[in-house]
This record gives structure tokens, C-alpha cells and sequence, in this order.
């Protein structure tokens, strides 16, 4: 019954998010990008005024901005994001398309990242103020300092050119889905994965690091050890599930710093997917793509954020759902 | 004797000679824990570098006799057109895709990089104190309205947002400015108003309040000067956060245009010639890094400083790591959003 109060309560603030960030975008577009402008781009620069008042009237460009918000938002409801100006393409058709390879490169930077990040910080917490864990700490420095940019860009030059250059082919910059093979597939989103590892496994190692030595200085990790448990599980069945909780809410805010990530990582190693079809798409004032971007990503942060919430129940019995 | 002259006499008697010694030694002891911090006097010295190098960019300019803009075809590019390697020409650490001298280039980026990070960073810590303060010590609608504020700045897509900015306004360094001290105040906010929350409930907070001190004096005069530490150490960890933020835009194209040279639209550019000319990247990639390496460092040590309970890794005392979590962590959430 809590639970499901609960629920409804955060899909309810969740829609408010979507709906206020989505109108902000569609507001800031309408005043980004003049009717004239739009029209004048896709019927050319020869076109007459009336051939220029015709393409304004079949995309709706000449009513009033509230109708027009209007007529968004009722097809938001429906699921209908409109149609781009320039793809001749319903909206919905063009995310479908450039969704696989920001899914891929989402699912995989997210896995590494969590097992590198929660693999060291774990290892230099065992091992406080050892080497190992100076090295780490100052590696999770220099990743947090770094721009996600400059390493993808470091990568490409000291990893990807000599890889390439003596013919070791797995890393490579041909285009590659996942139906067309595991290895293409890796070796194509490789160096993505890599870059959105590198910079953010350093926050989950620093964040994993001193909240688990925080919670192995706990009484009742010395009551688990005098009972003469292993510390194994002492470790893992005990510290872990407490300490991961602050791990587990950072998630929940990267989430949404993830879609500035991929954005970047697209824009260095030339992916086409969303977030470059969006970097194209505000460039050539295609506001129904953009907005259908934004209405996704927010969306996507939304539930990601109800999800996480849901998580910290199942880690800490302790928190309570309210 | 009036009653004014009273409160003004006790005044003067309890609180500035208190208030002399407090803050003196308090920043003193900062000092002496930070002098012997090795990492922390090499980010000073690294940034007093970076700075330099900004200062002396002209010169440089003339020395060499290569103008930041000016291309050099025959001398600064190979026969097929592209960047020659350092050392060509006197062209110390080579040249762009134009034949610009990429010395001189990276020099006058460092102008932009520092201008933008300190001014932003200014502007975030003097928005964020203020809003912070206001919302904690007024509590009530004031609060809630001001921290959901804060909820939905720090909850927006910011690049996507920046990149929909450039489109409405176009590229420009005053955009860029805007975009970023718009975007980081919220992180301030957020710490001041926790710690606002926590220090008016102090016993010479009331004390301020019974003898009729306003709330704007308590605020500014009393409670400010305690929040001063938590904010030099967010500031100092800011700074970093605004130069990658900045060089992240101009990478994406929405940053400083051309020709101005700012670190991220020389790595934009260089991103098409890293197969040939690896100078092209590696440079301004190392200026990138080590200035926001540096800045995170001091921000690192000045924390330790202040409170000798944390851990300090390269130091080598022996602490519990506790306090160090909650500074931290806007600060990545914002470097995270950010990058």
C-alpha cells in the first residue's frame, strides 16, 4: 500500500519533470528558430513568398504559439512527436533509427564503469593506504579533472592509431551493429565505453572507496567478525549492501550528466546517434527532433530516478519508503 | 546612558578582539597544514605557471613574430597542407591546420580558459552564497521555493540546454559565460543553505538576534564568515569544473568561435588531423589537463588543511574519512553534468 502511494507519487512528479523541461525546450525552440527561417530553408532561396506561406501553413508555423503548443502537447499524449522538417520523417522514425548505437553505447560505458569503479574502490578500501591505492587515488584525480573530450581524444591517439597502424583491426571506426557480430560490435563501441569509463569510474571509486571504509568502521562490523565470520563475508554480505547506497543515488544524478556524455563521446568518434543527429539537428533548426531528444532523455531520467529510489530499499533494509 | 550606547560598548568588547585572533589563526594554521602538502604547493606553483603564460602570451607573440590569427602557408604548413611538427620554422611546438603558431595559439586559449573559469566561478560563488544563505536562514516558502529552484537547475540537461542557447543567441564568450555561472550556482546554493541550517541554530546566533541585530547582519556579518572554508574549498573545486565545461562547449562548436583560440575549438579542429599531426592534440590536451589537474589538487589540499580529521592520502596521517563525503559530492555531480 505504501509502496504503491509511493509509486504513483513519484510518477506523478515525473510527468511534472517531463512536462516542464520539455515546454521550457519548446518555448526557448519557437523563439530560436523564426517561421520564415524554417520555411525559407527547406523550400530554398528562390522560392516565392507564397510557395514560402504554403510551406509555413502545412508544418503549422503560421498559427499562434499556444496553438501550437497545444497541438504538441495533445500529440505528446498520444505518443506522436510530430514530424522533422528536414528528414521528411515522422519523429518517432528517426529515434528508432539512431537509437541503437546510443543504447549501445550507453548499456556498455555504463557496465564498465560500475565494475571498474566499484572494483578499485573496493580493492583500495581493503587496502587503505597501500600502493595500490595511491595510485588509485591519484588515477580518480586525474579522471575526474579530465574533460570527457580530451581522454576520448588521448584514446584515439595513443590507443586507436597504433592498434591500427600494425594492423590489429578489433578496434575499428567502421560502423557496426550488434546483429552484425559480438566482436565488430565491441570493437566498434570500445573506445566510447572506455572514455565514459574512465571519467566516471572515478567518481564510483572515490564515492565507493570512503563510504565503504566508513561502514567497516562500524560496530556492527566488528560484532560480524567477532562472531567469526570470513571477511569475505564479512565484506560482501555485510559492509557491501550499506555501503553501495550512496553509489547506487549517484547513479540515479549521472544518468542524466550521461546524456551530455554521449553527446560528446558521439561527436568525438563520429557515431550517428542521437545525441549527433541532436547536435545536427539545433544547427539546422529542426526543432521537432530536438524536442523528440529532449522528451526521450527526460523521460529516460525520470524512470531511471524511480527505479533508484525503488533500489535503496532493496540495499539498505533501514530506508524507509515514504 | 542610553541603551544603544550599551549594546554598543558590549559589542566592542566581546567580539573584536575575539574575532582578531579567531580568524588569524584559524587561516594561519590553513597555511602551515597547506606549506607542507607537496601535491598542493605543486598545483600552486603549476597554476602560478598557467597564469603566467597568459600574461606573457603578447609577448610570446612578438617574440616569435607570430600573431595569434595569422596564418602561416609556406613556413606553417608541409606540402600537402598540412600542420608541421615542433621545431619547423621556429615553430616551437608546431603549427594548426592554417599554419598558425600553436604555441602562441595554446598561450592565448589559457587567457580565455582562466578568464572564464575565475570570472564564472565568481559569479556561481556569490549568487550560490547569497540564494544559500537567504533560503537557510528565513526558512519557510522562501526556502522551499529557492531550493526547488535548485532541484530544477541542477536536474536540467545542461548540454543540451547550452547547445539550444547557442542556437537562439549564437556563439559568443558572454553565452558561454552565462551558460556556465548559470548552471553551477545551484551546487553552492545547495551546501550554504544546509550549513546556514545548521549554524542559526548556534547559540551566538541568538545571541546576535537578542541584542536586535537585523537579519541581513546576521546573515552576512555572523553566519558568513563561518561558511567562508566550505566555500574556498567548493570554489577551488569549481574552477576546474568551469574550465573543462567551457572547453567541453567550444569543442562541441557552441563555446568561443573562431578565431579566438580557446583550448576546446583548438582540440575541435585538431580532432580531424590527429592522425597526422599528434603535436595538434597532445599539447592542448596536456594544457587542458594539467590546469584542471592542478586546481582539483589545491582544492583537495585546502580541504585537508582545513579540517586535519580527514584523510589525507599523500600527507600520511592517520584520520577517518567521514566529513569529506559531503563536500564532495555536488561538486561531481556538477564535473560530471559538466563534462
Amino acid at each position: 500500500m505504501n509502496m504503491l502511494r509511493f509509486m504513483i507519487r513519484r510518477i506523478l512528479s515525473g510527468l511534472v519533470v517531463i512536462w516542464v523541461v520539455t515546454s521550457a525546450t519548446f518555448f526557448l525552440f519557437f523563439k530560436a528558430v523564426p517561421e520564415a527561417a524554417v520555411a525559407r530553408n527547406l523550400a530554398g532561396k528562390a522560392a516565392s513568398p507564397a510557395v514560402l506561406q504554403q510551406v509555413a501553413k502545412n508544418l503549422g508555423l503560421n498559427q499562434p504559439i499556444l496553438v501550437q503548443y497545444w497541438h504538441f502537447l495533445a500529440r505528446l499524449v498520444h505518443g506522436n512527436l510530430g514530424k522533422s522538417y528536414y528528414l521528411q520523417e515522422p519523429v518517432t522514425t528517426v529515434i528508432k533509427q539512431d537509437l541503437p548505437p546510443t543504447v549501445s553505447l550507453v548499456i556498455g560505458g555504463v557496465t564498465l564503469w560500475l565494475i571498474v569503479g566499484l572494483a578499485v574502490g573496493i580493492l583500495s578500501a581493503t587496502r587503505a593506504r597501500s600502493i595500490f591505492d595511491r595510485i588509485s587515488t591519484a588515477g580518480v584525480l586525474a579522471g575526474v579533472s579530465a574533460p570527457t573530450f580530451v581522454v576520448g581524444q588521448l584514446l584515439l591517439l595513443i590507443v586507436f592509431l597504433p592498434l591500427s597502424k600494425t594492423g590489429f583491426t578489433w578496434v575499428s571506426q567502421t560502423p557496426a551493429s550488434i546483429g552484425s557480430g559480438f566482436g565488430k560490435w565491441s570493437g566498434y563501441f570500445f573506445l566510447g565505453w572506455v572514455t565514459l569509463a574512465v571519467v566516471q569510474a572515478a567518481v564510483y571509486t572515490r564515492l565507493s572507496r570512503g563510504s565503504l571504509l566508513d561502514t567497516l568502521g562500524e560496530d556492527y562490523i566488528r560484532t560480524a567478525r567477532s562472531k567469526g565470520l570470513s571477511e569475505r563475508r564479512v565484506l560482501y554480505r555485510h559492509a557491501l549492501r550499506s555501503a553501495l547506497t550512496p553509489v547506487v543515488s549517484q547513479l540515479g544524478v549521472d544518468l542524466g550528466a550521461l546524456l551530455g556524455g554521449v553527446i560528446v563521446v558521439e561527436q568525438v568518434f563520429g557515431i550517428q546517434g542521437l545525441g549527433f543527429q541532436t547536435v545536427q539537428s539545433i544547427a539546422r533548426g529542426d526543432t521537432p527532433v530536438v524536442l523528440g531528444f529532449v522528451v526521450l532523455a527526460t523521460f529516460f531520467v525520470v524512470v531511471a530516478n524511480i527505479v533508484v529510489d525503488m533500489l535503496y530499499g532493496v540495499l539498505d533494509p533501514r530506508v524507509r519508503i515514504t | 546612558m542610553s541603551v544603544t550606547e550599551i549594546q554598543f560598548q558590549t559589542k566592542g568588547m566581546e567580539s573584536a578582539p575575539v574575532q582578531v585572533i579567531e580568524g588569524r589563526s584559524q587561516w594561519q594554521l590553513t597555511w602551515r597544514r597547506l606549506r607542507h602538502d607537496k601535491m598542493a604547493i605543486a598545483s600552486i606553483i603549476v597554476i602560478l605557471l598557467v597564469c603566467a603564460a597568459a600574461l606573457i602570451a603578447p609577448l610570446v607573440a612578438t617574440w616569435t613574430g607570430h600573431p595569434p590569427n595569422q596564418p602561416f602557408p609556406n613556413t606553417g604548413t608541409n606540402a600537402f597542407g598540412n600542420p608541421v611538427g615542433p621545431g619547423t620554422h621556429h615553430f616551437l611546438l608546431g603549427t594548426d591546420n592554417l599554419g598558425r603558431d600553436l604555441l602562441v595559439r595554446i598561450l592565448y586559449g589559457a587567457r580565455i580558459s582562466l578568464f572564464v573559469g575565475l570570472l564564472t566561478t565568481a559569479i556561481a560563488a556569490v549568487g550560490g552564497v547569497s540564494i544559500g544563505l537567504v533560503a537557510g536562514y528565513f526558512g519557510g516558502l522562501i526556502d522551499t521555493l529557492l531550493a526547488r529552484f535548485v532541484d530544477a537547475v541542477l536536474s536540467f540537461p545542461v548540454i543540451v540546454t547550452a547547445l539550444a542557447l547557442a542556437a537562439v543567441f549564437g556563439a559568443s564568450l558572454q553565452i558561454v559565460i552565462g551558460v556556465i555561472a548559470f548552471f553551477s550556482w545551484a551546487g553552492i546554493a545547495r551546501i550554504v543553505r544546509g550549513q546556514t541550517l545548521s549554524l542559526k541554530e548556534k547559540e551566538y546566533i541568538e545571541a546576535a538576534r537578542s541584542i536586535g541585530a537585523n537579519p541581513w547582519r546576521i546573515m552576512f556579518v555572523d553566519i558568513l564568515p563561518n561558511l567562508l572554508g566550505p566555500v574556498l574549498v567548493l570554489a577551488t573545486l569549481y574552477i576546474p569544473t568551469a574550465v573543462s565545461f567551457e572547453a567541453t562547449l567550444s569543442f562541441l562548436g557552441i563555446g568561443i568561435p573562431l578565431p579566438t583560440a580557446s583550448w576546446g575549438n583548438i582540440l575541435n579542429v585538431a580532432n580531424d588531423y590527429y592522425q597526422v599531426a599528434w603535436w595538434y592534440v597532445v599539447f592542448p590536451a596536456a594544457a587542458l589537463l594539467m590546469t584542471t589537474l592542478a586546481f582539483n589538487l589545491l582544492g583537495d589540499g585546502i580541504r585537508d588543511a582545513m579540517d586535519p580529521r580527514t584523510e589525507r592520502i599523500f600527507a600520511g596521517s592517520q584520520a577517518k574519512r567521514g566529513r569529506r563525503r559531503r563536500t564532495v559530492s555536488p561538486e561531481i555531480a556538477v564535473a560530471a553534468e559538466g563534462s
